[in-house]
Order: C-alpha cells, then sequence, then structure tokens
C-alpha cells in the first residue's frame, strides 16, 4: 500500500537563516504509530508544522493521502488532526465551543453526539460549559486533543503529547491512541523518552539536527539500543583480567578495580549471572554493582558516528 | 468553499462582539452626544447653516463615520492580531481554508459590528438634530462599502503589527486627524484655496463628502468620484490581502 504520508527531500531554513530541515525523507505507513525521537532544537515540530500548514518549507514535497500538502491543501489538512507541542487555547471561549469551532474550521456540519462522545472519552464533559482560562494544564491538553478529534482527522499528529502530563493522563492518551489506531488513524508523535516511543509505537525514527537519523520497527531498534553497561567495582585491585573472564569482553579501568561489562538487557540471557560466578571463581571479591541502560545521547552519539 | 468555515469563523468573532459590545456601543455613543452638545448646540447655534443645512445635521455623517472607521479598523485589526497574538492562530492556518474564506469571516464579522455601532450613532444623531436621507440606497452603499474597505484595511493592520502599539497606532493616530480635516465638520469650501487642495489628498474627505451627499445632496466633491474612491480603496486592500496570504507574510515562518 502506498504510503499515507510521503516526506521528500524537505529543507527548511528560517528567515533567521538557521537551517532546520536539511533534507528529510521519510514514509509513514497507513495505520502505523510512529513516534519521532529527538533531542531539543531537532526540527520536530518544524517537520509537523510545514506537513500541517503552518510553516512553509524551503524545497522538497509532502503528500498526505496522496495529496500535495501546497497544491492540495484542502484534501490533506482536512484529514490531519494536529495536537500543538503549545498550550494555545483561546481564553474566554468554552470547552464545548473551541472544539465545535474546530469541526466547523474543517468543513465538518455540527454534530454534537459526536462531541459529547469526544468530550466523554476524554473526562472533559462536565467541563463543557467552562471557560479554557479556567482549565488546568493537563485539561488544557485534553481540550486541544478533542479539538483534533472532531473532525475525525486520518492522520494524527501529536507534538509531545506527554510534556506536563501526569501519570493517569498519560495511561488514558495511550489507551485513547489504542482506540484510534484500532479505527485506522495513523499517528505520528514526537517525545523526548525513548520509554514512551518503546510502550506505544510501530516504529521509530530518530532525528537530530534536521535530519533523519534513522527509522525502524521498534523491536529492531530496542534490541540496537537496549545495550546496558554493568560496572563492577572490585575490593581489591588487578592488574589484568583473568582469561577465564575472557569471553565476556570486559574492560578494565579506575586503577584496576573497575570492569564494565556490556550487553543487551532486551536478549534472552544477559549473561549476568554466568559473569558474577566466573567472578568468584577466580577469587575476585565484588564490593558493588552497578547498571546503567545506554541513554538517548549515547544513542545519538552513536548514530551520528555510524553515519560518519 | 468552506462555508462551515466561514460560518464558525464570523460566529467566533460576533460571539467576542456581543461579550464587548455594550462597552464599544456606550463609548462612541456618549462620545458622539458630547460633540452634538458641544459643536451642535452650543457651538452650533451660532453657526450660520452650511449650504441649507443647520450645522448639527451637517456633521452628523461626518460623525458617523469616525465611528464607522474607528469600529472597523479596531474590529478588523484586533479579530486577527489576538490570535497571532496569543498562538491561536495556528488553527487557522492548519485549517482547510483559502485565503478568501478566512477574509469574509473576519471582515465580515468586524463590517458587521461596525455597521451595528454605526446605526446606533445615527440614530443617537437623530434624536438631537433633523435628519434627513435624500438618497437611502446610495447611504446603505456607502455605509456598507466603508465598513468593508476599513475592516480589510484593520485587518492588514492586525497582520502587520506585531505589537499592541503599532496595531492601536492608526486608530489612534491616523484616522482623527484623517477625518477632522476631511471636512467631517466643515465644508472645505470654507478653507483658503492652498488647504483646499491639500484636502484632496485626503481620502477620507471623499468618504464624508459622499455619505454625507447621500443625506442632503451637499457634496465637497463629485459623488460618482467619492464612490470610485472608495470602491479603489476597497480594490488595494484586497489586492494586499491576496499578496499577504500567498506570501504567508507575518502570518507564517
Ligand atoms: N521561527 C523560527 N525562527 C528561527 N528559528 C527557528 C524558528 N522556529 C524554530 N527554529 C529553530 O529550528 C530548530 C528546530 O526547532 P523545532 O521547534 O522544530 O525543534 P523540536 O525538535 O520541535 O524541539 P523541541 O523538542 O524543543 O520541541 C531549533 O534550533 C529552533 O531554534
Ligand atoms: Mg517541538
Amino acid at each position: 500500500m502506498a504510503p499515507i504520508v510521503s516526506i521528500r527531500n524537505l529543507t527548511k531554513s528560517y528567515a533567521s537563516g538557521f537551517q532546520a530541515l536539511k533534507g528529510v525523507d521519510l514514509d509513514i505507513e497507513q495505520g502505523e504509530i510512529l513516534a519521532l525521537l529527538g533531542p531539543n532544537g531537532a526540527g520536530k515540530t518544524t517537520m509537523i508544522s510545514i506537513i500541517c500548514g503552518i510553516v512553509t518549507p524551503s524545497g522538497g514535497t509532502v503528500t498526505v493521502g496522496g495529496h500535495d500538502i501546497l497544491s492540495d491543501y484542502r484534501k490533506t489538512r482536512s484529514i490531519i488532526g494536529l495536537v500543538p507541542q503549545e498550550l494555545t487555547l483561546d481564553s474566554f471561549e468554552t470547552v464545548y465551543n473551541t472544539v465545535a469551532f474546530s469541526r466547523g474550521l474543517h468543513g465538518c456540519k455540527p454534530d454534537p453526539a459526536l462531541i459529547e462522545r469526544i468530550l466523554r472519552d476524554l473526562s472533559l464533559y462536565d467541563k463543557k460549559d467552562t471557560m479554557l482560562r479556567h482549565l488546568s494544564g493537563g485539561m488544557r491538553r485534553r481540550v486541544l486533543i478533542a479539538k483534533a478529534l472532531s473532525y475525525e482527522p486520518k492522520v494524527l499528529f501529536l507534538d509531545e503529547p506527554t510534556a506536563g502530563v501526569d501519570v493517569s493522563l498519560r495511561k488514558d492518551m495511550w489507551q485513547l491512541v489504542e482506540r484510534l489506531r484500532a479505527n485506522g488513524v495513523t499517528i505520528i508523535l514526537t517525545t523526548h523518552y525513548i520509554e514512551e516511543a518503546e510502550e506505544i509505537a510501530d516504529r521509530i525514527g530518530v532525528i537530530n539536527h534536521g535530519q533523519i537519523l534513522l527509522v525502524e520497527e521498534k523491536k529492531a531498534l530496542m534490541a540496537k539500543l537496549g545495550r546496558k553497561q554493568m560496572t563492577v567495582e572490585l575490593a581489591e585491585p588487578i592488574a589484568a583480567i583473568p582469561d577465564a573472564l575472557s569471553p565476556y569482553g570486559l574492560a578494565l579501568s579506575g586503577e584496576g578495580t573497575r570492569l564494565t561489562y556490556e550487553f543487551d538487557s532486551t536478549g534472552e540471557r544477559t549473561g549476568i549471572s554466568s559473569l558474577l560466578s566466573a567472578l568468584s571463581q577466580c577469587g575476585l571479591r565484588v564490593k558493588d554493582i552497578s547498571t546503567e541502560q545506554s541513554s538517548l545521547e549515547d544513542i545519538f552519539v552513536e548514530l551520528v558516528g555510524e553515519g560518519k | 468553499m468552506n462555508f462551515e468555515a466561514i460560518k464558525s469563523i464570523y460566529a467566533f468573532e460576533m460571539a467576542r462582539t456581543r461579550r464587548t459590545l455594550l462597552q464599544s456601543i456606550v463609548s462612541p455613543v456618549i462620545t458622539t452626544s458630547l460633540y452634538f452638545i458641544v459643536f451642535g448646540a452650543a457651538i452650533g447655534s451660532r453657526m450660520q447653516e452650511v449650504n441649507g443645512v443647520s450645522y448639527g445635521a451637517f456633521i452628523a455623517p461626518g460623525l458617523i463615520m469616525l465611528t464607522l472607521l474607528n469600529q472597523c479598523i479596531g474590529n478588523g485589526s484586533f479579530g486577527i492580531y489576538f490570535p497571532k497574538f496569543t498562538g491561536t492562530i495556528y488553527e487557522i492556518l492548519s485549517s482547510p481554508i483559502s485565503m478568501i474564506e478566512i477574509v469574509i469571516g473576519y471582515v465580515g464579522a468586524a463590517a458587521t459590528k461596525g455597521l451595528i455601532v454605526g446605526t446606533i450613532i445615527l440614530i443617537t444623531a437623530s434624536l438631537f438634530v433633523d435628519i434627513s436621507i435624500k438618497h437611502p440606497f446610495m447611504m446603505v452603499l456607502f455605509f456598507v462599502l466603508t465598513a468593508v474597505s476599513f475592516s480589510l484595511f484593520g485587518f492588514m493592520i492586525g497582520i502587520w503589527a506585531k505589537d499592541f502599539e503599532q496595531l492601536n497606532l492608526f486608530p489612534m493616530l491616523i484616522i482623527p486627524p484623517l477625518v477632522f480635516l476631511g471636512g467631517s465638520f466643515y465644508s472645505i469650501e470654507m478653507l483658503p484655496p492652498f488647504w483646499q487642495t491639500v484636502s484632496h489628498f485626503n481620502p477620507v474627505l471623499y468618504l464624508v463628502s459622499g455619505f454625507r451627499w447621500s443625506f442632503y445632496e451637499i457634496a465637497d466633491v463629485n459623488p460618482i468620484v467619492s464612490l470610485v474612491t472608495v470602491l479603489g480603496f476597497l480594490v488595494v486592500c484586497l489586492s494586499i490581502t491576496a499578496w499577504i496570504f500567498k506570501t504567508g507574510y507575518k502570518l507564517k515562518n
């Protein structure tokens, strides 16, 4: 099947001269959940804003549902929903009116039953006549989601949906995303957190400095990114790593008292227990053990390094 | 045409108007009444008739225009400036609507409010002085065309303005002198020849003159010229708006 969103050589230079996107190519499949992972300033919001029509691209093409976002903007924008990163809402509108407004803007006839259902799904119905400025941050986030769903988009962009959101709303949100996916909605979300991408996405894209570094099935990526490091502090320093430990590929540092071991946390066997028994067989006394997961930053360093 | 979107924008703007209607009516009604008391009753009683019309009645069309221009520019500019300022403009930009539809929604609402307030001023004026409307059709035409073109002008200011100061620049600093020097309170025949010539460069003169002609059949310039001037202004504003949307000027990065 043809991808629902197809981005080709997309570039963006802001008026300041800053190049925020440097030739992005990306295909998004119908019905999938794609998580875009990237640090601050990577270009995530810029890319989404271009697809939605808020920012003009400097070069390249984007099609949504087979239609060009510039020449056929009516068709693309009526199937795209956007939940922006910033909590921008009109202060003096009520919840119900602002959601109905979004539906109208997208050319749909009023449908109070649908809006009621959306508001109930997001636990907003009892607030429907509340002024937006009287809502908490989490509720405002829900209102933004309700607005984006009010015209039943086929492609939904969630720009950092979990920023400033508590655990329960996050759970609700993932349930909602699952329900939407079950209805065939394609979802693209951005995040800084690898765990979040892991929890929800089918595929994960990594973007930095305006370039897509990789896009992969989550499973394949998690195996790649799931490497952990275990550090073993020894009670007494050793001069060299005993031969018996060579299969583990250890590294010795810290004046002979620190051994580091790399393993795959998602693998069947991590090798930790056998390493620990091997250590004691060699007569090495262990003072302390710690493990750490490769951070997003390590992954970027690694990815950028690989790219060279 | 995305009629639902036009309806939504128009209804949204009119809801905002309803919230602020009282203040937007009370203030011009009081101001206009003051003008009539000062210029119409106090000073006007010592003035001669102007071209056979009492001074109070003579200034009424100019006062209505003054309010109409201020209302239309104010509403037209605020309507689009505010979403730009708060960031809610993202929704307009990402909706399947064309420039024409956005303009009809915002400018239509601004003009509607201007016409409502203008009509109230007309009624207020008729309480103070005898007003006759000799050419009702032309009067409505001038009224509506002015409301639309100046709401559009306001819309452009709203897009151009980068802060509240710039937003208020036109309604506060530029429109009042143009209206006062545009023959609202006198016939330019009363001026020395040099200032008469200067006055002809003031677009508001044509507006006020044409509008007053539809009331009393007295005019400083030919009413056809007035009409063409208003239409010309409308076309200029439309072209600039078209250019703004084509380039995304100050709306999109
Ligand atoms: N209007 C603008 N003018 C100039 N530069 C901009 C503008 N908007 C964004 N940028 C720059 O473009 C780069 C990408 O910004 P963008 O908002 O797309 O990043 P992001 O990946 O969404 O970051 P975050 O995770 O912080 O939301 C940043 O370096 C930012 O400073
Ligand atoms: Mg962002």
